[in-house]
């Protein structure tokens, strides 16, 4: 896997709302095809970081790229273009069958007439594991289930990066198991870029490449790096403490 | 003021989208739009028809109770024609749909907002305000004239019972609504109608589209497209019933 460039650079980042900075002069960078994840406690502002990241909040100060281009007007729908995402509830459309929910980027986006949709979202549908509830609605599926299936919607138009938000949240340790398998089986397949916004501790150990730590009392980045080597060498007490504590609890 | 600055940004927004419809229709959403649009006249129709049947029924009684000291109880036919087509008919259903489709609207946008769906169209490209707003905003403003012509139908088939219970035979008080009607009249009362409705839909979409992810967000949001829709519903009235005043119509 070729990991050199740098797909998403945050340099001096102050991530929040207006009026509320939660996070204060982040900078870290991640590369292609790796799986990055942005992992801390509650509340602390990963989710936050993600969505500047996915340009659904403006940064309150510092800059942000992907691909070199920052979140504007101007680089808006290109920036799109190489991003999915898949939310902590899924995000899938209740009104669609899951077929519907993955074609529908590939009617809006694309020239491919109605069979090669069909075919595409059944093909990404597979990819996932989920080839015979196609035509199953949100409502008849269960929670790792929806969450594949708002995989194959954010794979759909081969985005270059794919951000998941906390893909293990509300699953049993089997089924979280195998959505891990299924983000290392994409990345091997694909080469994807993976941001995971995650505080599973055997999640982390078992896909990242490397992990940003936040801390909401520092409000800021506290460590950055191979998550198996901060366990072992970090030099700050909270990290140990985060990392080793919930090993033992895990 | 932020929910203000949020009302003036969606306008904008459904007014820059509607207008680029104009430009490339195949962009409108027109399965959804039939959906919204079915939804609103089907669920709507029975309620409406039976408050409009009501509304004749009542304006008939009292009306012809006062009129009838002075041998006047043939003109209620017309008085019921005129309130209805003019202003209690698309009024009436402007009120039933804000109660069942704005509330539906802004429950459905608001439970999609909760779940990250309205995020999850963002980061598709796709603007929340043309995949979700202006189908079902349309639909509202389309089905309010259907839904206001059943509403002044079932008014003066009202009207007419209890007329022909007061010894008005049927044949008089259809010749008396045929009379006093015009065809401006009407489509006044209709055009008016489609106004409300797309005031209802516009507040409806808002209120959903403003939804806090709380635990009584989506209630909250049901509930304000409900209120807001009934006091835009009086506020634009007024202001029509002053601009006829002016312009003598």
């Amino acid at each position: 896997m070729q990991q050199n460039s740098d797909i998403i650079a945050l340099h001096h980042v102050n991530a929040g709302y207006p009026g509320a900075v939660i996070l204060e002069d982040v900078t870290f960078e991640v590369k292609t095809g790796e799986i990055f994840i942005l992992l801390g406690g509650s509340g602390c502002g990963k989710s936050t970081i993600m969505k500047h990241m996915i340009g659904l909040n403006p940064i309150l100060g510092g800059s942000l790229t992907i691909s070199g281009m920052e979140w504007n007007d101007r680089n808006r729908a290109a920036l799109y273009r190489m991003i999915g995402v898949m939310y902590q509830s899924g995000a899938l459309f209740g009104s669609m069958n899951l077929l519907q929910n993955v074609m529908l980027p590939l009617e809006e986006f694309t020239r491919m007439k109605r069979k090669e949709r069909i075919e595409r979202a059944q093909e990404l549908l597979s990819r996932v594991g989920l080839a015979d509830a196609a035509q199953k609605m949100p409502s008849e599926i269960s929670g790792g289930m929806k969450k594949r299936a708002a995989i194959a919607r954010a794979m759909a138009l081969d985005p270059a990066i794919l951000f998941l938000d906390e893909p293990s949240a509300g699953l049993d340790p089997i089924t979280s198991s195998a959505l891990d398998d299924l983000i290392l089986k994409l990345r091997a397949e694909q080469g994807m870029t993976f941001v995971v916004v995650t505080h599973e501790l055997p999640s982390i150990f078992k896909i990242a490449d490397r992990c940003a730590m936040f801390d909401k009392a520092r409000r800021g980045l506290i460590a950055l790096g191979d998550p198996r080597e901060l366990r072992t060498s970090s030099t700050d007490s909270f990290v140990l403490d985060f990392f080793n504590r919930g090993e033992r609890h895990g | 003021m932020d929910a203000f600055r949020g009302a003036c940004a969606f306008l904008g927004e459904t007014f820059m989208e509607a207008l680029g419809m104009l430009f490339r229709p195949r962009r409108f959403r027109f399965g959804d739009f039939a959906l919204a649009f079915e939804r609103a006249c089907s669920d709507g129709l029975p309620i409406t028809i039976l408050i409009g049947f009501l509304l004749g029924l009542i304006l008939a009684f009292e009306s012809a109770a006062a009129l009838q000291r002075f041998g006047a109880e043939v003109y209620v036919a017309d008085m019921i024609a005129i309130g209805l087509f003019r202003e209690l008919g698309p009024l009436i259903t402007a009120v039933v749909l804000a109660g069942r489709t704005g509330s539906a609207f802004a429950a459905e946008i608001g439970t999609m907002k909760v779940d990250e769906e309205l995020d999850a169209l963002t980061t598709f490209g796709l603007p929340p305000v043309r995949f979700l707003a202006l189908p079902r905003i349309a639909a509202a403003t389309l089905a309010m004239p259907v839904l206001t012509i059943c509403a002044e139908l079932a008014g003066l088939i009202g009207g007419a019972i209890v007329l022909q219970l007061m010894g008005v035979p049927l044949s008089v008080s259809w010749d008396h609504v045929c009379n006093v009607s015009t065809v401006f009249m009407i489509s006044f009362g209709l055009a008016k109608g489609a106004l409300f409705g797309l005031l209802v839909g516009f507040i409806g979409c808002l209120a959903g589209m403003q939804t806090k992810s709380t635990a009584d967000g989506v209630g909250v949001a049901a509930t304000s497209a409900v209120v807001g829709g009934i006091v835009a519903i009086a506020v634009s009235d007024g202001i029509l019933a002053v601009i006829c005043y002016v312009w003598n119509v």
